[in-house]
Parts: structure tokens; C-alpha cells; sequence
């Protein structure tokens, strides 16, 4: 179609877009957004179709090559996560004109922001050296806050301003162990400086410092504080691609950079220690989202322990039997997670958008304006837990599998138990929500009806979910692509 | 001791002060005067860098450097806007966890 333009066009489409919507205002060329983000998406469809056929792409921005031009990159796992992310983002494209329109935001600031956040988001999931994924994780940085401070209130205002000052620490650390790589190799290429690297302690050292810079953008626990009071003050949109998108970025660059940069230091401790936190952060998320009472906090929590699976990769990743399995595995993981997030925190936003509130203890004698949005939560809830014939069971199941055969039973305990959890604190909220009303209960104020763009998109994302489940092996085989050595 | 390795541990110790501060300081002046101390430090160590041989000035360095200005310069921007807004919605000058 576009041949080899369509790689830059990924990343330049919801850019451009986003200059035209805050040029010509969004009230003016109120379809502009939908446009965009439709022509990003065939960008995408038709950069994974040339993947598929001919392995990884590479483009050298305006012809120069690197080490002073810029490089993009896509591989099977980068072509993987931009689908996921356009189908994510084309769905809260959808869904946002018409939820913030009834909530009362102001849509004019908005649109330009969701759409840079777009293109950072494409950018970092291309982008092939270490400065650049500076760059596109501090555009993530710099648009995510201002989602979350949209609300305007004080609670909005504190929650984005600890995310910035939290984020910033983070990107700047980040920065300070690229800076130590680029002394000790001369390159910034996430592959020729990973040959060059070795495991001497300057190494060691940048590795430890990147990885703490990426662990507070995943919020990965212990340093996930700044996802709860975001996740509770941002429009649910906003929720959604700072769950589903963002956070899911920075766990993708973590494992990106220990598979690609730093495979020599991954054997002990360092790996290890990695998948221990991704493990605390399974257990201590489930275990707060089983104590939450209101909806959205659920859905949070989740987040925290979610992207904790993905760091069981790292451990895996170095015994010879469990590699292969794991790989596929987590990498099926952040696709079925961050189609399940989106349409989890969607469906939240139609519930607080009907009612009014999130308040699990108000969610019974179900309203007809959301049973739609119930059945999309409970899909995303069941993917989750990992039941069949879901992507997030074939995500689990081939990490377990991983696990098992490598004779990783510890591992293995942690994703069977992290299931168990998660299917404790889903049965929660869908049983809350199908109670019976107590006799004589009458709501404050009559449920809202949902629009139906909104009542449809958490629906669609949920059902996108069984269709991965359904087509694993055009998925797999796009894995293949680029994978590094000893995984694919 | 060469000049780069004399800049490289300033740089060092600034990124230690910074991040002390960060930690320390409940202010959120303060808190964003550390983060771009931390910059600083970073940058420093860049510049340093550019300078380690006896062959000519490394130029990508300089570009990191310049780019990561920018982003700094905007960065320290927002967050000051934002703090503004919040000590005008609530005439704290720390967030709520710190005890404002």
C-alpha cells in the first residue's frame, strides 16, 4: 500500500492529527480525531502485514543513518503491541467524545493531548536507541499528567502532580544509566550496545538504573503509589490508556532492554530479583483488590498485579526449557491484558457515567443502561482469571507451561495463585453487581442512559479478547519475527 | 585524575544531592528544583563524556544534551504551572501525603 512509509506514518499520523485538532479546534472538525486515528490504524495493519511477509522493518528517519539519524524498528513484538495499542486507542478514540461531553470535561484540551500520547506511545514501542526511548517515555510523561489533572479538582491536581514529580525522577534516572551505557560502548543502538556491554559493573550499575527509571513508569510494586490517586481522579478514557497503554509501555521497554541490551546480565541475581518484584506485585495487587469498595480502585489494583506477570519473564528467560514458552507467554500477556484493562476501565466509565458513583456496595439491582457494560467487565474479568477460550488463557497457560517444564515450581505458584486471586476479586464486583436491590431501596438520582457508542466500545474490546484467544498462531507466528536469540 | 573524571564525579554528587533533596524536601518548589538539579547532574556527565579522548570533541553527546534541555526546560514549566493551580485550589504548598 504505502510500502515503506508506513513504519514512520505510525508514529507521525497521531502527530500530525493532533496538530490539526488543536490547530483547528476539536469542536470545529469534531470527526478530525476519528479520522486520524482510523488512518494510524491502517498504518499499523499494514506495517504487521509486512512484518509477517518479510520480517523486521527498519527506516532511517530523512535518510540518516544512525549513529546521528534516527532509527525505527519494528520486529514482531513491536508490531504486536502497536496492533493492540491502535485497537485500544481507536476504542477510547470513540468513546471519549461522547463521555466527556456528558461528564462535563473540556474536550479542547483533551484531544491534542490523547493524540501526542498516541504517537509517544508508537514511538517508544519503534523506537531502536536508548535516547530516543528517553524522549518518547517523557512525551508519555508529559501527556499522561495532564489527562490526569483534566478533572480540575484538588484531588486531580495532587494526584497529577505526584505522578509528574515521580515520573520525572524516573525518566531522569533512566537517562543517567543511558548516559553510563553510552560511555562505557560509544553506541546508543539497543542491540550493538547490548553486544558491546558485557557484565562488568558499569554495566551492572546502568542496568540497575535504567531498570529502576522503567519500574516506577510500569508502576511496578513498590513503586507503583502514583496509580492509585491517577487511576481514581482521570476520566475513564484516560484511565484506560494509562493502564492499558502507558504504564504497559514501560513494562514492555524493561523487558525490551533485559532481552535485547542486557540478556548477558540476566542470568543472577539481577533477573531474578526483577521477577521477585513482578511476583510481590501479583500478590500485593490481588490482595488490594480483593480490599477495595469501590470499582475503579479494583481495576487499578489489577493493573499492578497484571504487569507483574510480565516480569516473571526475566527469570524464565534463562532456564533453557522454560524460555521459549515464557516468551510467548508474556508477550501474549501485555496484548491480552491491555485489550481487558481498556475494556474493563471503559465499562467502569459507562458505571460511573449511568450512577453517578463507582461504589461496588450501590452497583446492585442493575439498571438495563449497563448490563451491556457488565457483560463487557465480566469478558475482560474472565480473561483475566485466564479461563479458556480467552488471549489472557493462552497468556497464562504458556507461561505456566514455561514454568513447569523448566522446573520453576515457585513461578509457577505465583501464576496459579495470582489467577486464583484475580478470580476473587472479578467474582466480587460481578456478584455486587448482580444482587438483588434491598426491598424499598430507591437510587439517589434516576441512572443515566449510556450512550451507545459508549455501551458498545467496552463490548467490542472484550470480544476482541476471544478473538486472539481464537487465532494464536498467526499471533505466534508474528512473535517469531525478530525474537531474540534462544526465545523464539 | 584527567578533567572528564573530575566532572563525571561532580556530576555524581550532584545526582546525589538531588535525589536526597527529592526525598527529603516535602516543598514542592524544592522537590522541583531537585529534579532539575538531577538534570543538571546528568547533563554534566554527558557533556563530560563528549571530552574523555584526545581525539575531537564527540558531537552526540552535545545533541542528547541540547534535546534534554528542552524537554527539562518544558517539563519544569508544567510542573510549576500545575503546582500553582494546585496552591491556588488549596494553599497547600505540599501534596496531601506529606502532610499539607
Amino acid at each position: 500500500m504505502v510500502g515503506a512509509l508506513s513504519l514512520p506514518l505510525a508514529f507521525f499520523l497521531p502527530l500530525l492529527t493532533a496538530l490539526a485538532v488543536f490547530l483547528l479546534r476539536a469542536r470545529r472538525a469534531p470527526w478530525l480525531p476519528l479520522l486520524g486515528g482510523a488512518a494510524t490504524a491502517a498504518a499499523v495493519a499494514d506495517l504487521i502485514g509486512q512484518v509477517a511477509r518479510e520480517g523486521p522493518q527498519v527506516y532511517h528517519l530523512g535518510g540518516w543513518a544512525p549513529p546521528l539519524g534516527i532509527e525505527l524498528y519494528a520486529d514482531g513484538l513491536a508490531a504486536l503491541m502497536l496492533g493492540m495499542g491502535a485497537l485500544v486507542a481507536l476504542a477510547v478514540t470513540a468513546y471519549s467524545g461522547a463521555y466527556l461531553r456528558g461528564q462535563g470535561h473540556d474536550a479542547e484540551l483533551f484531544w491534542p493531548l490523547w493524540l501526542v500520547q498516541w504517537a509517544a506511545l508508537n514511538g517508544a514501542f519503534l523506537a531502536a536507541d536508548l535516547f530516543n526511548l528517553y524522549v518518547m517515555l517523557e512525551l508519555l510523561t508529559l501527556t499522561a499528567a495532564p489527562l490526569v489533572a483534566m478533572g480540575g479538582e484538588r484531588a486531580a491536581l495532587a494526584a497529577a502532580l505526584r505522578y509528574l514529580l515521580l515520573a520525572l525522577l524516573g525518566s531522569l534516572v533512566y537517562l543517567l544509566g543511558v548516559a553510563l551505557i553510552y560511555g562505557a560502548t560509544g553506541t546508543l543502538h539497543l542491540r550493538e550496545a547490548g553486544a558491546l556491554l558485557g557484565d562488568g559493573p558499569a554495566a551492572a550499575l546502568a542496568a540497575g538504573l535504567i531498570s529502576a527509571g522503567l519500574l516506577v513508569k510500569a508502576a511496578v510494586f513498590p513503586l507503583h503509589i502514583w496509580l492509585m490517586p491517577a487511576h481514581s481522579a482521570a476520566p475513564a478514557p484516560a484511565s484506560a490508556a494509562l493502564s492499558a497503554l502507558v504504564a504497559k509501555a514501560g513494562a514492555y521497554l524493561l523487558l525490551r532492554l533485559w532481552l535485547w541490551t542486557f540478556p548477558a546480565l540476566l542470568s543472577v541475581p539481577l533477573g531474578w530479583l526483577l521477577g521477585g518484584l513482578g511476583a510481590a506485585g501479583v500478590v500485593y495487587g490481588s490482595l488490594q483488590a480483593l480490599r477495595q469498595t469501590r470499582l475503579k480502585p479494583v481495576i487499578a489494583y489489577s493493573t499492578v498485579a497484571q504487569l507483574g506477570y510480565l516480569l516473571l519473564l526475566l527469570p524464565l528467560a534463562t532456564v533453557a526449557g522454560a524460555a521459549p514458552h515464557a516468551w510467548q507467554g508474556a508477550a501474549y500477556h501485555a496484548l491480552a491484558h491491555g485489550l481487558a484493562k481498556a475494556a474493563a476501565f471503559l465499562a467502569a466509565g459507562n458505571v460511573l457515567y449511568s450512577l453517578g458513583h463507582d461504589r461496588l456496595a450501590g452497583l446492585h439491582g442493575l439498571t438495563p443502561y449497563l448490563s451491556g457494560s457488565v457483560l463487557a467487565l465480566g469478558l475482560a474479568f474472565a480473561s483475566l482469571m485466564g479461563l479458556p477460550p480467552t488471549a489472557g488463557f493462552l497468556a497464562k497457560w504458556e507461561l505456566l507451561r514455561g514454568a513447569l517444564g523448566g522446573g520453576q515450581w515457585g513461578w509457577a505458584a505465583v501464576i496459579v495463585g495470582g489467577g486464583l486471586l484475580t478470580a476473587g476479586y472479578a467474582f466480587r464486583v460481578l456478584a455486587a453487581a448482580h444482587a438483588a436491590s434491598p426491598p424499598g431501596y430507591s437510587e439517589i438520582r434516576p441512572p443515566r442512559r449510556v450512550p451507545p457508542v459508549m455501551a458498545w466500545t467496552p463490548l467490542l474490546l472484550a470480544l476482541a479478547l476471544y478473538l486472539l484467544g481464537l487465532s494464536a498462531v498467526p499471533a505466534l507466528g508474528l512473535l517469531e519475527q525478530g525474537a531474540p536469540e534462544g526465545l523464539g | 585524575m584527567t578533567q572528564a573524571a573530575l566532572y563525571s564525579l561532580v556530576a555524581g554528587g550532584l545526582a546525589g544531592i538531588a535525589v536526597y533533596g527529592l526525598i527529603t524536601c516535602t516543598h514542592l518548589l524544592r522537590r522541583i528544583l531537585a529534579l532539575n538539579l538531577l538534570g543538571s547532574a546528568v547533563f554534566l556527565l554527558l557533556v563530560a563524556l563528549a571530552r574523555r579522548g584526545p581525539q575531537a570533541v564527540d558531537p552526540l553527546p552535545h545533541a542528547m544534551v541540547l534535546t534534554g534541555i528542552v524537554i527539562a526546560v518544558s517539563a519544569t514549566a508544567f510542573a510549576l504551572a500545575l503546582a500553582r493551580r494546585y496552591h491556588g485550589r488549596t494553599g497547600a504548598e505540599r501534596l496531601p501525603e506529606d502532610g499539607a
